[in-house]
């Protein structure tokens, strides 16, 4: 609660437009708005089956070589690796 | 008494299978599916003897993909056949608890007992991590110990606990709550979860860096692309160089042992079938034990060490556009070598479609059984000429060659991708990347040994009754009093060869090619001696010369063409449709794999030939 009101001043943004280094805390999932092939049920459950929970601290620690993706990120002490385009569920701010 | 090791992936499950098992492990399949099925058997303290099953790691029971839905229906005590676990050991990385407490939370609404194993202790403690395991316990309700699976006695507490619960005599089951979790069930657990370990976890006020080090440079889009490729190659000589001395000893030996039994009983059937059948047929077993132990001695190493998960996230965009996963490209590149501890290793790809898409497209991969062939025919047919300056015309059709078995695999790859198995749902790209971990010597000594052991009883009993049966065609009936012809003309191999005639005319094959690809079914490389007995010339393969300077002037430029591009795609090779049965499970995909190759080679000779003579090779 405390970390939401606190990023309210920070722009919010799909942790899949993030760039390298950014760090955040996650704010929502919005799981229909991912271009992704997986059903929005699935692609929720799945990002918080890995720790993708509203206030928990992201970073986007590594790119990929070929059209920087997929990205690699730290969410509280466990690091992910996912594509931009299912990055694009987790709102960030 | 039956125990079940449940975990998420990372967790160090395997360690401590190994640890409590040794190699008292028999690893089979789950009936009907692709899944490994891993049990081990123990005794603990009090002379109990435990059966542990070794369940596909998972992040939920939701059952997300075939090796899931084994993980959550033995725990559940839905699958027939299989015993329900008197004890579930939830497995954990201690230095990374997030997600298995959550997983936790969730176990305990089967009712099952439940233990918490807090492994990789050392490492935790190492770090700094404090564990307040009375108070984790209480806020769970369930026991917990820690265990350090790579020492010697790090699993003595566990022992002792198992004992102590299993000493109540019925252990208590609770009633069943479990449902596959909603959304909102799926957040509170991770709330709950994250709100035990922020009161019994103290976390370390420096978090470790090695990790982030490390991959900082081997995620670096120069520098760990480099590295990727350096040790691609290094795999590559290892299988393709270092395994050929041995392999070679060890062929020679069965030569050797052949020549042994040729020299000390009379001829007839008993000789040849001891000679040519069974001492050939396990020799060309015993051959592959090489390639398969340093493949998976590498990828055994890589996945303990952490890398696995970095190759697979720097390879996934280049592998992904050809419909394949990131993971499949360790077993692609061992197919190179030799298809068959390729397909063997299509095991680290968790999804089901991307692995049988590997298994499938593994044998287009040139392999270095192919060589031997392709050499033959090159050196004979193609002029070792020099072309636009520099290069090599030779060695140009033979990277040619090369290039197509690629290209076909992709395009294969691209096909089954948008035409078939569109009935399974197409994974994510969604991976864990692990701390990074020193492998553990006997772990891995453990796994390669259980793989080498898996190989010899599951594929070795089929690749050697498939030689025997090849053996039986090319050498019976026998020929008659007096016979002119080379032996293999009279039989059933000839019979079947020469009937094929019709068939096999358009692509500009032979009878004499017809009756060698009989018993160059056993494996490619064999075709070479084949067409040498065909033609009644002695020595083997070591006569390949004299084989090649013989058939410039009974072939045609067009037929060799086209049984080059036969070889490409052709399933010359008994051993690896044997490995393709075995690893997924049934006849069907064996048989789907040789019929689509068949049809690629045939159609592939058509055109070349009919090309080559239309343009005057004829």
């Amino acid at each position: 609660m405390t970390s939401q009101q606190r990023n309210d001043a920070r722009p919010q943004l799909p942790l899949g437009s993030a760039a390298r280094g950014y760090r955040g805390v996650i704010q929502r999932i919005a799981a229909a708005d991912a271009g992704s092939a997986l059903s929005a049920h699935e692609l929720e459950s799945r990002l918080i089956e890995l720790g993708f929970v509203e206030g928990a601290r992201v970073e986007v620690l590594h790119e990929g070589v070929i059209g920087r993706d997929p990205i690699a990120v730290r969410v509280e002490n466990v690091t992910i690796a996912v594509r931009r385009r299912e990055a694009m569920a987790v709102i960030v701010a | 008494m039956h125990l079940a090791l449940v975990g998420t992936p990372n967790s160090g499950k395997t360690s401590l299978f190994n640890a409590l098992t040794g190699s008292r492990q028999k690893v089979a399949n789950y009936p009907g599916v692709t899944v490994e099925r891993k049990q081990g058997g123990f005794v603990t303290p009090l002379g109990r003897q435990v059966s542990l099953l070794d369940l596909p790691g998972t992040y939920s029971l939701r059952g997300r993909s075939p090796d899931e839905e084994i993980t959550r229906d033995v725990v559940l005590g839905r699958t027939s056949g299989e015993a329900v676990p008197d004890l579930v050991l939830c497995v954990a990385d201690s230095t990374n608890l997030r997600l298995t407490i959550r997983l936790v939370l969730e176990l305990k609404r089967t009712g099952r007992p439940l233990m918490l194993v807090l492994n990789m202790f050392d490492i935790a403690t190492r770090r700094g991590v404090t564990v307040d395991v009375a108070r984790l316990s209480e806020a769970l309700g369930v026991p917990v110990v820690t265990s350090i699976a790579v020492r010697k006695g790090g699993t003595a507490e566990l022992l002792r606990r198992t004992d102590e619960i299993a000493a109540q005599v019925p252990i208590p089951v609770q009633q069943n709550r479990w449902q596959p979790l909603t959304i909102a069930e799926l957040r509170a657990t991770q709330r709950e979860a994250d709100r035990i370990i922020a009161a019994t976890i103290g976390l370390p006020a420096k978090p470790d860096t090695w990790t982030a080090r490390i991959d900082a440079v081997v995620l670096h889009p120069v520098a760990g692309l480099a590295i990727l490729a350096l040790i691609l190659f290094v795999m590559f000589q290892a299988v393709f160089a270092w395994a050929q001395p041995v392999m070679n000893l060890l062929s020679s030996g069965f030569t050797a042992l052949g020549q042994l039994v040729h020299d000390t009983l009379p001829a007839g059937l008993l000789q040849s079938f001891l000679q040519n059948g069974v001492i050939s047929g396990v020799g060309s077993v015993i051959v592959f034990l090489p390639q398969i132990i340093i493949i998976f001695l590498f990828i055994l190493l890589l996945e303990d060490f952490g890398y696995m998960a970095r190759a697979a996230f720097l390879m996934d965009r280049i592998m992904g556009g050809a419909g394949l996963h990131g993971r499949a490209f360790i077993p692609l590149l061992s197919s190179f070598a030799c298809a068959i501890p390729g397909i063997m290793a299509t095991r680290v790809i968790d999804n089901r479609r991307d692995r049988l898409t590997t298994i499938l497209i593994a044998p287009l991969m040139t392999c270095s059984a192919r060589i031997p062939v392709y050499t033959l025919i090159i050196s004979a047919f193609i002029p070792a000429r020099l072309i636009w300056g520099w290069v090599n015309l030779q060695g140009l059709v033979m990277f040619g060659l090369y290039a197509a078995g690629i290209a076909s695999a992709l395009g294969v790859s691209f096909v089954i991708k948008f035409f078939m198995l569109r009935d399974y749902a197409p994974a994510p790209f969604m991976l864990e990347l692990p701390d990074y971990k020193m492998p553990r010597a006997g772990s891995v000594a453990i796994g390669v040994y259980t793989r080498a052991k898996m190989f010899l009883q599951r594929a070795g009993t089929t690749i050697f009754s498939m030689m025997v049966l090849i053996w039986f065609l090319a050498s019976f009936p026998l020929p008659p009093v007096g016979a002119t012809d080379p032996p293999i003309d009279y039989s059933f191999a000839a019979m079947i060869g020469k009937a094929l005639v019709p068939l096999l005319a358009p692509i500009g094959f032979n009878w004499q090619i017809a009756v060698a690809l009989i018993p160059g079914m056993a494996a490619r490389e064999v075709a070479v001696a084949a067409l040498g007995t065909v033609y009644a010339i002695e020595g083997g393969k070591e006569a390949a010369d004299q084989i090649g300077q013989m058939l410039t002037t009974k072939w045609s430029l067009a037929t060799a063409l086209s049984l080059l591009a036969w070889y490409i795609f052709a399933p010359q090779c008994a051993s690896t449709l044997a490995v393709i049965r075995r690893e997924t499970g049934s006849w069907k995909w064996m048989a789907i794999t040789f019929a689509y190759m068949l049809a690629l080679a045939y159609a592939a000779s058509l055109a070349t030939y009919n090309i080559a003579y239309a343009l005057g090779a004829g």
